[in-house]
């Protein structure tokens, strides 16, 4: 790994101004962003560590939902989540493993949208709101494809705000090496419809399966599926599977998020 | 710049790069080798170690990112007058190493678990310990161990 300088500010507003110099980068859990600058993907000359500040830990429901802090751990989702949004908390008690759960943040994931990271298809799913230093993104505008986000330069995620379904559930296909998601479904269910959002899958990154959400909204049950099927055009193809596998895969991990929701 | 931590109980310091990871903080910064780098990618588990009473994988962590915490290495799971802890004599006791490489990691997110967990059924042994790899024992006699120090007989094991 190059060297680089670490700074650790403990305000939001200290880290945004830290951001602004030359070759500077955000560092959250660093679950992901310390193993790729080990291989040299990454090579930044200030990493600003966002783990010190204390407004950006947490978890608070609010009347526009469960408000998580972006510096918040997988770990403190699973367990403080558990009672306010079950199917979210559980989908953050399978990421990675205990160790890296007590490090890697929900902002850092969101950040980086890895096409097989897990709480893009919650965020999706749920019409979160993705709030930063600036602004706040709605979840249908903020994903834009493999590793790319609405975010801006030096923009960091503060919170997200995930509204409560009456159900939901996430079913994950995990790549049993990596324990990502080869396709992972989060389906929720609110009153004004369900959303379904797939992750793993695409080479377009996390995406909404439109057909099932109108079908799943007029009946919620995973018969609704019959008929519907998902085109493999697009789908990422590798050793693990094929284009045609994931998208067979979606449509039974939709069903079984549908029952188990 | 130099880091102190509280490692295993008393305050240690070293100097650091913005880079330097914690497992070289406590490997080449105070002498602490009984935490081992395996696969240095954040897979095997073989560097884990307690920061403020949490498991983390000490390759994957920068030192100065958690200047001034509270460290727990395999060098501070012995008691005081030097016998094994219960966990570290269920892993001799029932062989729950070979090469023994992965152990110091085993031996860290065992004690985790049994602290958030003190009676773990035999599933969960197996998926706490998902994120620390052996490639010698096949795994058995390490969840025999964890189950043997939780104060569970084999009896709860299924049969292999």
């Amino acid at each position: 790994m190059h060297n680089f300088e670490l700074v650790k500010p403990s305000t939001v507003q200290d880290a945004v101004a830290a951001l602004a110099a030359e070759g500077a980068q955000a560092l959250s859990g660093g679950q992901t962003l310390l193993p790729s600058m080990k291989q040299r993907l990454a090579a930044p000359d200030v990493l600003v560590s966002l783990t010190g500040i204390a407004e950006m830990r947490g978890i608070c429901l609010s009347d526009r939902g469960l408000a998580i802090g972006g510096a918040t751990t997988h770990a403190t989702i699973a367990t403080e989540a558990r009672a306010h949004y079950p199917a979210l908390a559980d989908q953050a008690s399978h990421i990675g493993d205990p160790a890296v759960r007590n490090r890697g943040t929900i902002g850092g994931s969101l950040a980086n949208n890895d096409p097989s990271a897990c709480y893009p298809s919650a965020a999706l799913a749920s019409g979160a709101t993705i709030v930063t230093n600036q602004r706040e993104i709605a979840a249908d505008d903020y994903f834009q494809g493999m590793f790319t986000t609405a975010l801006d330069e030096g923009e960091i995620i503060t919170s997200v705000i995930f509204p409560i379904p009456e159900k939901a559930a996430y079913v994950k296909f995990a790549q049993p090496a990596s324990r990502f998601a080869l396709v992972g479904v989060f389906v929720a269910k609110y009153p004004q419809g369900v959303r379904v959002a797939v992750t793993g899958a695409s080479e377009e990154g996390v995406f909404r399966w439109a057909e099932a959400e109108a079908a799943l909204s007029s009946n919620f049950s995973a018969t609704a599926l019959e008929g519907l099927s998902v085109p493999a055009e697009g789908m990422i193809a590798d050793l693990h599977g094929s284009k045609d596998y994931r998208a067979a895969l979606v449509k039974v991990l939709t069903g079984r998020a549908v029952t188990a929701a | 710049m130099k880091v102190t931590m509280t490692v295993n109980g008393k305050a240690m310091s070293a100097e650091t790069e913005g880079r330097t990871l914690l497992s070289s903080f406590l490997r080449d910064g105070l002498g602490l080798t009984g935490t081992h780098v395996g696969c240095d990618t954040t897979q095997c588990g073989a560097c884990v170690v307690h920061v403020d009473g949490k498991p983390v994988k000490s390759c994957t962590v920068l030192a100065q990112d958690v200047a001034g915490a509270e460290v727990r290495t395999i060098e501070g799971m012995a008691n005081k007058d030097g016998s094994l802890s219960v966990i570290q004599q269920a892993f001799q006791d029932h062989h729950g190493l070979q090469c023994g490489f992965c152990t110091p990691g085993m031996v860290m997110s065992s004690a985790a678990l049994l602290a958030e967990n003190p009676t773990p059924t035999e599933a969960e042994v197996r998926a706490y310990l998902e994120g620390n790899i052996c490639r010698c024992t096949g795994y058995h006699n390490i969840v025999k161990a964890v189950m043997a120090a939780s104060g569970q007989g084999e009896q709860q094991l299924a049969a292999e």
